[in-house]
């Protein structure tokens, strides 16, 4: 790890002033940041803490149904909220099947949307990356890139996003809020993460200085709570990054869908939010067809960076799975194994 | 530089003067302070083998900078056994065999003390194995480890239960 | 003196006891080698190489030296002479190391340089600064690779090639052949305690706190390539956290006396997590080709097990995986062939069960689709092919309990309900469930130990002698031996360990430290109580006065005679009249070479396996694992059942988790961490149980006891994925068997 200056801001303000400083990094909890900094990945001349800052660890309910998270709160703390995780049981199970207890414990809201990619070879500070270091190449494209993205790639960067809380944020509609040196913005989740292009070191829309304050998600977002889940395959049962993973919401009349919500994870550089397939869904009776007809939409434009072709079709299938489980309805405690495939399945599975 | 930081370790306070704000907790506790019953085994956060409770919550301590804990209140392994009596925990990872090597123990039992203090898990043998998840054990001590926990949890719970009563 | 050694007295052999060092391991008091810091301990960290091949062509030095906090860069320029070339190995079980000797990179991870600082942040940032840069040489790391050759010798000096019977009349034989390629990947040993050193020298004394697994070996290398005295070496190794066969010397270790040398401070080194995946040797892939053929009625009648694997470019060590083949199952033609490469990684090595593991989930495959091809249940297809005699030699098994391991495991899992055909049975929520069978087989082996066994004048024992606890729990299953020798309860025997000031108790390895160091303590507390026996028996004041010393045992505490219980004195009342403080007694053991010709030595079991498998998504969990074992003499029922899951759960691993991704390329490790290199958590471990199956050995050695630390693993990965088949009628031959492969 560099040597660093360390500060300590005691406002958002002063935050925002030094984080504007160029080499200057925002530490949150640090468990992505420090262990990148070990790999070399990382090698900022200024850390500025935001641990000591006042006033970005609350939970605002709002009357209306929707929540307002500040940045500086734990996974755990969000993900063990009764209100919330009674308004938004998608949210709460995608963060409880992400890392392990002890990471939740310290990992924090704003951190979790920063969160790097897993690609090894971003990682692997002697191989080329174009999103480490712009114009180096990527190992990856001709690399180990099984578990790479299938949707919204380029040729510089076929990184995916790692995050599963962003996944059920990204379907949901979060929004979020930003200050920086030019002032307060907001920023729905859907568009805060950068597609790679030909900028793959581009990966949010923040700005030099900007700093994540908080998260809202909006009280439409609740109405789905009723049939709402997080699906998620791993190569282990658990502390293991997503092969591919789903947030659904289903919005249900009259046997009917009037409203539905799915986002895809692991598959792209961004929580990969499918409107045509959500489109597709309305007024449809939930059920295989249904449910396997918008997955292949949500996939309709995927393609391999690589060898991961399966990837596609287990997207599709992890995609109906979430629906699934979600027009099954939300159980009223989450599973032993949030999102996994072995936590029960209300109904079964057919065929 | 020199960062003057308090915390209060193992229940005593402690002014440690930093020379370096890239020290871990993880590396404070074991290179400065001479407290190494908590072990590194990834320094990444990936084993769970430096767990410890800060202000009461597990964490790994691998992944927090010390400078940043300034004020914590911090609870190690060598501070669980209050007065020397062993805490459920430790007697039952004991009794069930929970351990092999050891290398992995204090973490898995810091985790265990922080997983039951959480009480989302209560003594359901499958809610305590994924919590328990975030502490890999080579030498796959689990079966030991879960039934531990989940004896710890009752055995816990039935001291608070008598004093509700 | 037969029957005394299987008299139960209290806490000894044979009983559950809780481990006696697990207070120390619970208090976080147990002292690993990294948890030491000498007065004046400076901090060493290795810089390692990015490449694969080729040469280092600079190293930013300056850089490194201007980082505050840095006292020394070590490099092939400055590293102080050795007395031999690290590439010696003239001692026994020794790799080849890179110690610095020049600019020649052979692997990814190889140490390249080594920087020496007052604190460890330093020490890391200065290994980062030294940013070397390379002249790199194209690569070969996959088992594609050209160049394969025949090899004689696999393993320490197994030879490689070996045939018994006409393997082309037995296939030709045959009514049902199947040919089958299996894969497994290369697997690092990743104990949780990273590989490291605190060294301190005094003149040519040196003292080291470091986990080895041999005393001996270490002291004899060390003397080797420094120039001293072994008995200068002085090493404590109290507690291991974990080898499984990687840890006797390593090259890094070494770089850590070196820098303590250069430095003449004391230094600790410490590997990183990612640092573990290049010089402290890992297992080998395989690709290995079964032929096997089988009579109408199952009966096998060839045997061809073929295996290709790889070594490093400048070391030998071949992965023995065919020798499963030679021992367990009958047929009239058996035989086992090799080609290697020679590629561009670290030297393999020793990971728990050698050869047993790979090769067993190879063979367990092609029996299960033998079984099938022949329309017969895998466990009845085994017991037709069961062995009598060892098939390769045709010796008598000095015991073998495998049948009722197979009945016991059978009973215990609910075998007898089990579909014939594939993907036939389902959960309440709709998951394919599967049911899978592997035999376990391990070799008994013994090596050499040496003990001291001491009965004082207070009636306590000592007995010592330098073994290791890497969690096998030698701290209790010795103490308990040491008890009973002495015929005392093992509260009073205060047991010593851990150190290489002790008797030399030879290696911890083979499965054999239990069998080799207890036999010594045994002859050692014996010799201890005969000694004791002579005082009294020689001596009219004694009740025993007149007993011939054969005529007495020890038990508890005191020395009574075998024809008349009423008969007896205490040792403490012995010594007292003696006049003594103490007797003594020494003890060594080693490989009876008669019984190991006259008799095949193999510890047995039978792993049954119950996996889930998602239809739709292909992720599996193993919900059950039920295995049964047979090892002769069990010492402590607690700690074995322990290594037993230990054992199993690696199965588990080889199976569904561990594989190490190199880049083709580049030769590096793609994974080198504990995030992507997967090995099973809490949860991925339901449900795991362990019958201890009874076997009296007389022949194995003197305590009657086989080994039981990598045993486990043989059979449960085999099981797992057969398991897998049953459950998805899908027969994945390349492990770790990946969700994608059963998407169908």
């Amino acid at each position: 790890m560099n040597r660093f200056d360390y500060v300590r801001p005691r406002t958002v303000a002063e935050a925002v002033a030094a984080g504007a400083e160029p080499g200057s990094a925002f530490l949150a909890a640090g468990t992505n940041l420090l262990d990148l900094m070990k790999i070399g990945v990382a090698r900022p001349a200024r850390l500025v803490d935001l641990n000591h800052l006042p006033g970005l660890a609350a939970i605002e309910h709002a009357p209306d149904g929707g929540v307002r998270i500040g940045a500086q709160v734990r996974n755990a703390d969000l993900a063990y909220d009764p209100d919330f995780a009674r308004r938004f049981p998608a949210v709460a199970e995608a963060l409880l099947s992400g890392a392990s207890a002890q990471l939740r414990n310290a990992a924090t809201v704003g951190g979790n949307l920063l969160q790097r990619t897993r690609c090894a070879y971003f990682q692997d500070t002697a191989s080329s990356c174009n999103k480490r270091e712009p114009g180096s190449g990527c190992d990856a494209r001709d690399g180990e890139n099984r578990l790479h993205a299938v949707l919204g790639w380029s040729e510089a960067c076929i990184a995916t996003h790692p995050s599963d809380f962003c996944v059920p944020l990204a379907a949901f509609g979060a929004v979020v809020e930003i200050e920086g040196p030019a002032g307060r913005r907001e920023v729905p989740l859907q568009d805060f993460h950068l597609l790679p292009g030909k900028t793959p070191e581009r990966e949010t829309v923040l700005a030099p200085g900007e700093l994540i304050v908080a998260l809202r998600l909006p009280a439409e977002a609740a109405a789905f709570a009723a049939h709402s889940r997080y699906a998620k395959l791993r190569e282990r049962t658990s502390y293991a990054f997503a092969v591919v993973s789903a947030a659904a919401g289903l919005r249900m009349q009259g046997g009917r869908i009037a409203a539905a919500r799915l986002a895809l994870g692991g598959v792209a550089a961004k929580p990969w939010r499918t409107e045509a397939a959500e489109a597709a869904l309305l007024g449809a009776e939930p059920g295989a067809d249904a449910f396997r007809r918008a997955a292949e939409l949500a996939l309709a434009e995927a393609r391999p960076s690589g060898e991961n072709e399966f990837k596609i079709e287990l997207a599709r299938r992890i995609a109906v799975r979430a629906l699934t489980l979600a027009a099954a309805g939300t159980p009223d405690r989450l599973p032993a194994l949030p999102a996994s495939p072995f936590a029960p399945i209300p109904g079964g599975l057919h065929g | 530089m020199s960062l003057s930081v308090t915390f209060i370790i193992n229940r005593v306070p402690k002014t440690v003067e930093l020379d370096d704000p890239r020290v871990t907790l993880l590396d404070l506790l074991r290179e400065r302070l001479d407290l190494t019953g908590t072990k590194k085994g990834c320094d990444r956060g990936q084993c769970g083998a430096c767990t410890i409770l800060v202000d009461g919550r597990r964490v790994n301590a691998c992944l927090a900078l010390a400078v940043s804990h300034d004020g914590a209140e911090i609870l190690t392994i060598e501070g669980l056994s209050n007065g020397g009596a062993l805490h459920p925990v430790q007697a039952a990872f004991i009794a069930h065999d929970a351990l092999q090597c050891g290398f992995c123990t204090p973490g898995q039992i810091m985790s265990a003390v922080g997983l039951i203090e959480e009480g989302h898990a209560g003594d359901d043998p499958e809610r305590v194995r994924e919590g328990m998840s975030g502490n890999l054990c080579r030498c796959a001590a689990y079966r030991g480890i879960t039934e531990a926990v989940v004896e710890a949890t009752r055995a816990m719970a039935g001291t608070t239960t008598q004093e509700a009563a | 003196m037969a029957e005394v050694h299987h008299m139960r007295h209290g806490s000894n052999a044979g009983q559950p006891i809780t481990r006696r060092d697990g207070v120390l391991k619970v208090t976080g008091a147990a002292r690993y080698a990294a948890d030491n810091h000498p007065q004046g301990m400076l901090y060493a960290v290795i810089a390692a190489a990015r490449i694969a091949r080729g040469r280092v062509a600079a190293l930013d030095v300056a850089a490194a030296q201007a980082h505050p906090g840095v006292v020394e860069v070590m490099t092939a320029a400055n590293r102080p002479p050795l007395a031999v070339h690290p590439d010696d190995k003239s001692v026994p079980f020794s790799f080849r190391m890179d110690l610095l000797q020049d600019d020649r990179v052979r692997y990814a991870g190889q140490p390249v340089a080594v920087v020496i600082a007052e604190t460890l942040e330093a020490a890391t940032e200065g290994a980062a600064l030294l940013a070397p840069r390379y002249r790199a040489e194209p690569v070969e790391v996959t088992l594609d690779a050209p160049g394969a050759f025949v090899t004689e010798v696999v393993g320490v000096g197994v030879p490689g090639e070996q045939h018994y019977g006409d393997l082309a009349a037995g296939l030709a034989a045959a009514a049902r052949r199947i040919e089958a390629t299996y894969e497994t990947p290369t697997q690092f040993h990743n104990a949780m305690e990273p590989h490291g050193v605190v060294a301190s020298w005094d003149g040519d004394a040196l003292s080291l706190d470091m986990p080895t697994q041999g005393f001996a070996l270490t002291q004899m290398r060390l003397a080797a390539l420094f120039g001293i005295r072994a008995e200068d070496i002085h090493i404590r190794s109290p507690f291991i956290g974990g080898g499984f066969g990687s840890k006797l010397l390593s090259g890094p270790q070494v770089l850590g006396v070196l820098a303590a040398r250069l430095i003449g401070r004391p230094v600790k080194l410490v590997l990183t997590r990612a640092q573990m995946y290049g010089p402290v040797t890992h297992r080998a892939p395989t690709r290995q080709t079964l032929r096997l053929g089988a009579a109408p009625d199952g009966a096998l009648t060839a045997v061809h097990h073929h295996v290709r694997t790889v070594t490093s470019r400048f070391d030998d060590f071949l992965e023995p995986a065919a020798g499963v083949s030679h021992t367990l199952y009958a047929a009239p033609a058996i035989a086992t062939t090799y080609e290697a490469l020679r590629l561009d990684i670290g030297t393999p090595g020793f990971m728990r069960a050698p050869g047993e593991a790979s090769g067993s989930l190879a063979l367990e495959g092609a029996i299960d689709e033998l079984a099938a091809a022949c329309g017969m249940d895998p466990l009845e297809f085994r017991l037709r092919n069961y062995a009598e005699v060892e098939p390769i030699s045709g010796k008598p098994f000095s015991s073998k309990a495998l049948r009722e391991c197979y009945a016991q495991g059978a009973a215990r899992f609910g075998w007898s309900g089990r579909p014939l055909t594939s993907r036939s049975l389902r959960d309440a929520d709709g998951k394919l469930v599967g049911w899978g069978l592997g035999t376990a087989t391990f070799p008994a082996l013994m090596f050499q130990a040496e003990a001291r066994a001491v009965i004082r004048r207070d009636g306590t024992g000592v007995v010592e002698t330098g073994a290791h606890d890497m969690g096998q729990g030698a701290w209790t299953a010795f103490a308990q031996i040491a008890a009973e020798s002495l015929g005392l309860d093992v509260g009073q025997v205060e047991f010593r360990s851990g150190s290489s000031d002790l008797p030399n108790a030879g290696i911890a390895g083979g499965s054999a430290h239990t069998a080799t160091v207890g036999s010594a303590i045994q002859a050692a507390g014996e010799q201890a109580v005969a000694r004791l026996a002579e005082l009294a028996v020689a001596d009219p004041r004694s009740p025993l006065f007149g007993a011939d010393n054969i005529g007495v045992v020890a038990r508890d505490g005191r020395l009574v005679r075998w024809d008349d219980g009423s008969r007896s004195e205490s040792f403490a009342e012995i010594l007292d009249r003696a006049g003594l403080e103490m007797v003594e007694g020494r003890g060594s053991a080693a490989a009876d070479a008669d019984a190991a010709e006259r008799y095949a030595m193999h510890a047995h079991g039978a792993v049954f396996a119950e996996v889930k498998v998602d239809p739709e998504l292909g992720q599996i969990r193993v919900t059950r694992l039920v295995g049964a074992f047979a090892a002769g003499r069990i010492i402590n029922p607690r700690l074995v059942k322990s290594q037993y899951y230990g054992g199993m759960i690696w199965g588990v691993s080889f199976a569904l988790h561990e594989r190490a991704t190199l880049d083709r390329r580049t030769g590096r490790v793609m994974n080198a961490d504990l995030a992507e290199y997967h090995m099973p958590v809490n949860a991925d471990i339901p449900s795991v149980e362990a019958i201890l199956v009874d076997e009296e050995d007389p022949h194995v050695n003197a305590l009657g006891v086989k080994g039981v630390g990598e045993i486990g693993i043989t059979g449960s990965a085999g099981a797992v994925a057969n398991a897998v088949w049953h459950a998805t009628g899908v027969r994945v031959r390349r492990f770790p068997i990946a969700m994608e492969e059963l998407l169908g």
